[in-house]
């Protein structure tokens, strides 16, 4: 460090120096940055469209779009691929917002909707839907989930449950970012061994149900999921961006935060509810897609920097292309057969998590 | 008078760590809290600006008590330097703002960017302001916290150890800027400090904490040997030249 005895100039001096211009010009490359991320995603989608196991041409998928033509090619493109694209990007986005917001609450790079168990609750709600609401038996050789809506109620009500009661036991104790990290493993825990206990319980039939409701798979999607899930997103989307500063503040530690006048807790508490709900919301009608909740925020982290302002904006941006990149693999690579992305997302999520460490490791020396 | 600790009483679960403490700091003072490793010297910071709840006595700013107000309307009067901060993944300039946070609403307005880049040329970090907090060394992040502290442009700023990273040139640099920061204003500041030479040198008043109780307050004139060895268990020598003070362990 250079002696800084040689500046003497006093606060109150209105001159402004260059550092405020070049912190203008860095704030721009990440405006530009979130610009350029937006254009892609808007080109993935269109090209996303276009492929699968009937080709369609660029123009084609335009005139359909642009004149909301349900008919010959348009009906694939409005009945089939637009609710998997739409899908992708609201999935991938709530994943990677939700994301980013518990690891910020949590203050833990590890957190996800599914570190808290909250998958185990979903899947739990779901098998017991399943075995015993008769919400998934196959009817012939196929297997089937008959009432997707049930199963995915049920999913909810238990992710919700299992949230609520992280949150009961942090309350009863202390509100930090460690003890809801231990409550929540101590609650997933439990979660699995009741889905273990429902995969014991079922036939074959339901059993097979079970296992393909936890693939995660943006092929159960339909415009009521769409709307219901983009209904959620929208407002957690906004409230968290809300709290950007908060954020900001407590990611340079608790006490520091509360001497900036942020009730730690309470943004706490809000972040770690709208985090579950979201993810919760997503999980139940989607399965488990894992690996986006933490490689949307990860990547972000390391191209945006820790500044909640443009993370919040760039990690569901950044989740809503790797989704849709991943399902759009998922639907063309053994076409026609289509994988679910759960599948893809976990084989591509792992390694590219591992470079990532790699790479952040690299960076510190 | 501008800041006034009453009947101040913390205690965590049932071990009482602060006991009935007074003392009340003037604007343009530099109060420094000295004492012994767990005589209770952070948690008695920590009280001054409820970052931690007393549980008794009162502390009062211009003659309002901080129990009645909003954790934000403490911030814009109180300024926070913790002996440690988390390494966050943001860059100097951003940790910097977060100062102006208690002060506006939405985002920060010229005059916030004014008091960032004024404190920033006050303390010459120039040079890192646009770097990553998590690529810092220990001395330079300490740095930031304080110019944090100083664009928060707050009544009092407590410090908590810090110049506890700083080499001793940069120790007496920050103690040189602090002391003209807050002599030739009507803000005040109350350190916790290890290093009772360097309290000595650049504080005009003292408070020596042992076991969560005031041992003694007031400024030069109480500095003796006997004092020294009832709060730190050792024997010095007190040397005194003019305005200087300097305890020389025996």
């Amino acid at each position: 460090m250079r002696d800084r005895d040689s500046d003497t100039s006093q606060p109150g001096n209105p001159s402004f120096a260059p550092v405020h211009v070049l912190y203008r010009g860095y704030l721009q490359k990440k405006v530009q940055f979130l610009i350029a991320g937006v254009l892609l995603l808007i080109l993935l989608a269109l090209f996303s469209a276009t492929a699968g196991s009937i080709p369609i041409a660029v123009s084609d998928v335009l005139i359909s779009l642009l004149t909301f033509d349900h008919s010959g090619v348009g009906r694939i493109v409005w009945d089939v691929r637009m609710p998997r694209i739409l899908a992708a990007l609201l999935v991938g986005a709530g994943l990677s917002l939700s994301g980013t917001m518990m690891q910020s609450v949590l203050r833990n790079p590890l957190a996800s909707p599914y570190t808290l168990g909250l998958s185990s609750a979903a899947a739990f709600g779901a098998s017991f839907a399943i075995v015993f609401l008769d919400a998934g038996v196959g009817t012939t050789s196929t297997i089937l989930i008959n009432d997707t809506f049930t199963v995915a109620a049920s999913a909810f009500i238990f992710s919700i449950l299992s949230t609520l009661t992280i949150l009961l036991l942090t309350l009863l104790t202390r509100i930090t970012a460690e003890s809801m990290v231990l409550a929540g493993i101590a609650i997933g825990s439990i979660f699995s061994a009741g889905l273990t206990l429902m995969q014991y319980l079922a036939n074959s039939i339901q059993l097979a149900s079970i296992v393909s409701w936890t693939f995660g798979d943006l092929g159960r999607a339909n415009w009521q999921f769409l709307l219901i899930t983009f209904i959620v997103l929208l407002p957690i989307a906004l409230v968290s961006f809300f709290y950007r500063w908060d954020f900001n503040a407590m990611d340079t530690g608790e006490e520091t935060a509360k001497g900036l006048g942020v009730r730690t807790g309470a943004v706490r508490i809000l972040g770690m509810l709208s985090a579950s709900v979201l993810s919760a919301i997503v999980v139940s009608f989607f399965g488990t897609i894992a690996f986006i909740g933490l490689l949307g925020p990860h990547i972000a982290r390391r191209i945006l920097g820790g500044d909640h302002r443009f993370l919040l904006v760039g990690s569901p941006l950044i989740g809503a292309i790797i989704l849709l990149i991943a399902d759009t693999a998922a639907r063309t690579i053994l076409s026609p057969m289509v994988l679910p992305v759960g599948i893809l997302t976990s084989l591509m999520g792992g390694p590219l998590f591992i470079y990532l460490l790699i790479a952040t490791r690299g960076r510190r020396g | 008078m501008i800041f006034t600790i009453n009947g101040l009483q913390f205690s965590y679960r049932s071990k009482s760590v602060i006991h009935d403490t007074s003392f009340e700091v003037r604007e343009g003072e530099i109060l420094a809290i000295l004492g012994r490793n767990g005589a209770g010297k952070t948690t008695l910071l920590k009280c001054l600006n409820r970052v931690l709840h007393p549980q008794g006595g009162r502390v009062e700013l211009d003659g309002r008590d901080l129990k009645g107000m909003r954790p934000v309307e403490i911030a814009r009067r109180i300024g926070w330097v913790p002996q440690r901060g988390e390494l966050s993944r943001m860059k100097v300039y951003d940790v910097i703002l977060l100062g102006r946070k208690p002060h506006f609403r939405w985002e920060p307005a010229v005059g916030d960017f004014r008091h960032v880049e004024e404190a920033i040329r006050f303390m010459g970090i120039e040079d890192i302001a646009l770097r990553y907090v998590d690529e810092l060394s220990g001395g330079e992040f300490q740095l930031v916290q304080i110019v944090r502290a100083l664009a928060q442009d707050p009544r009092i700023i407590l410090f908590d150890e810090p110049t506890s990273s700083l080499d001793i040139l940069n120790q007496h640099t920050l103690m040189k800027k602090l002391q003209s920061v807050i002599h030739d204003s009507t803000r005040a500041a109350v350190m916790v400090m290890h290093d009772i030479n360097l309290a000595l040198r650049y504080s005009d008043k003292f408070l020596f904490l042992s076991d969560g109780h005031v041992s003694a307050i007031g400024d030069h004139s109480i500095i003796t040997p006997e004092l020294i060895r009832e709060v730190y268990g050792i024997d010095v020598r007190v040397i005194k030249d003019g305005h200087d003070t300097l305890v020389v362990p025996l």
